[in-house]
């Protein structure tokens, strides 16, 4: 009895092993290329969602012998994997959590690389009336008219990414202590990532905060129209930085380097002046070269790294 | 409902043109889940054995334990195996973060408590008449133990069963260890998960269709090996 399946087992166990084969060469392969033939970036989701960071990654590995890997989160997230020294770069929209992370001694060689603009998106019939308002004026106004109105939500990320974070800096501009806003029954803690934000904002018919590259790639599928855009207080800025390899001695720094030089390069930006205006009308993110004042750095932001 | 139907179209359409991302993806899915429940089959099954066939104080406590692990949520098996397997963490020597090592060694966490639990379960339910009788044949420790594993096989291939179908279907730990990223650490889970908050829902759906095609085909094959 035990003998028919010992004949069963040995083939399983052999096929386990083989696997264990693929698996180890693989995983080998992963490791041995941590340190010089890897680079990964912990980005933002917007970069991912639009595909953008697969062109990229194929420019970049045709010009250099590297795998370029993402893993895609919100700014929050992303900067956290910097801290415990998992990635090499980050790609993030979030000035205030980007100079604390460089305060602490983990960011180095901050470079902005483009700009978007978020953008206020509600339900068509706008029961708030802030059509036209500019972005804190809008935000007051909702909070207002969701008083007397059961009929207004909003819905936010909640999630600590780059949007959550200018949606809350929205509110204290407005005026508001965001922890009471926070807990007003209007207010909608998604804890999602933009799509399903967007998504839960449609079924609801409610306000929400997002950027104009997310919204180029999903606003297909939604009913919700834009109600303030284009505002000052939304410009959206993207930047790359490098994990500190004094904090993270296993980084790999080279790579990470040329990444930085790669992003603010005339054919980078030549290509994100381009990318996705043939499918949206206008590009999923404005090139940062020469636009430093537009989106209020320093020049030296916009330059290439020496050495 | 328009997506289900989509879906469920979707599905057919990228098994029958052989998608290559898909193939990559579920091959990826297979080979990191087959790893899985081989180690834990070969941690498990003895750790379960001894632990059925020994007396030993706080043995009902432990199994107890064991049991409550079950409920293990598969986000917190994640995020145990971020923090030790961060560079900035005790195993970060390993360099397995985000990479398909750390999915195995995440899902093998999850699965280890189940796998013994139920290999366990499976040694104590044997008749005790087997036992008795086996026992007064005048059988060695080592015959004893064997003649027992041979009576419950069957439940200890339900124990693997499980293991694999808790493996495959996870998502927690596989998307913080793995990471989700293109072509090194996405799978059939992570792929649904990241398909579903773009809002692509059909997809979703016909690759979660696509699993439980390889589960139900496993399931068959184990099955075979079982009426053998």
């Amino acid at each position: 009895m035990f003998r028919k399946h010992a004949l069963g087992f040995v083939a399983l166990f052999v096929f386990a092993i083989l696997l264990c084969g693929e698996v180890s060469a693989d995983s080998a392969h992963a490791l041995g290329e941590h340190d010089a033939h890897r680079l990964l970036i912990g980005t933002t989701t917007s970069l991912d969602a639009t595909k953008v960071l697969d062109t990229l990654a194929d420019m970049f590995e045709r010009e250099n012998n590297v795998d370029v890997q993402w893993v895609a989160v919100g700014t929050g997230q992303a900067l956290e994997y910097g801290r415990n020294c998992d990635v090499d770069l980050v790609m993030v929209h979030d000035r205030e959590a980007e100079d604390t992370f460089i305060e602490q001694g983990y960011g180095v060689d901050r470079r902005v690389f483009g700009y978007n603009y978020f953008l206020l998106v509600g339900p068509e019939n706008d029961p708030a009336h802030v059509s036209g308002m500019n972005g804190t004026a809008a935000f007051a106004a909702i909070q207002k008219a969701a008083q007397n109105n059961p009929a207004i939500i909003f819905v936010s990320r909640g999630d600590n990414s780059g949007t959550h974070s200018r949606e809350k800096l929205l509110w204290k501009e407005a005026g508001y202590d965001y922890t009471s806003i926070n807990s007003s029954p209007w207010y909608r803690e998604a804890g999602a990532g933009m799509g399903q934000t967007l998504a839960m904002a449609n079924e609801l018919s409610a306000y929400t905060l997002t950027d104009s590259a997310s919204w180029a790639t999903y606003q297909s599928n939604l009913s919700l129209v834009p109600v303030v855009e284009n505002d000052n207080a939304f410009m959206n800025v993207y930047a790359v930085m490098r994990v500190n390899d004094a904090v993270c001695p296993q980084v790999n720094t080279e790579m990470a380097k040329k990444w930085i030089n790669f992003m603010i390069s005339d054919k980078v930006q030549d290509l994100l002046q381009s990318y996705g205006s043939e499918k949206n009308g206008i590009p999923y993110f404005n090139p940062g070269r020469g636009n430093a004042s537009v989106m209020g750095v320093s020049d030296a932001e916009t330059k290439m790294l020496l050495g | 409902m328009n997506d289900l139907l989509t879906g469920i179209e979707t599905a057919f359409l990228l098994i029958l043109t052989a998608d290559p991302e898909i193939l990559d993806i579920t091959s990826r899915t297979l080979t990191i889940t087959f790893m899985s429940v081989l180690i834990s089959t070969i941690c498990a099954l003895p750790l379960g054995t001894f632990i059925a066939f020994t007396e030993f104080r706080g043995k009902t406590t432990l199994i107890s334990i064991i049991q409550t692990l079950y409920a293990l949520p598969t986000v917190i098996v994640g995020l145990v195996c971020f923090m030790l397997l961060s560079r900035s963490g005790p195993l970060g020597f390993l360099g397995w973060m985000f990479t398909p090592y750390g999915m195995v060694f995440g899902q093998a966490i999850l699965i280890i408590p189940i796998m013994t639990g139920l290999t366990i379960t499976a040694l104590q339910m044997i008749d005790p008449l087997i036992t008795d009788t086996i026992r007064s044949l005048g059988a060695t420790r080592v015959q004893f133990v064997k003649t027992h594993i041979r009576e419950a096989r069957f439940a200890i291939m339900a124990a693997i069963i499980v293991g694999f179908s808790r493996a495959i279907s996870e998502v927690g730990t596989a998307i913080m260890v793995g990471g989700n990223i293109k072509g090194h650490t996405r799978v059939l889970t992570t792929a649904i998960s990241l398909q579903t908050s773009m809002g692509n829902f059909s997809l979703s759906l016909a690759l979660g269709l696509i699993l439980l095609a390889i589960a139900l085909i496993i399931n068959v094959c184990m099955g075979y090996v079982q009426s053998r």
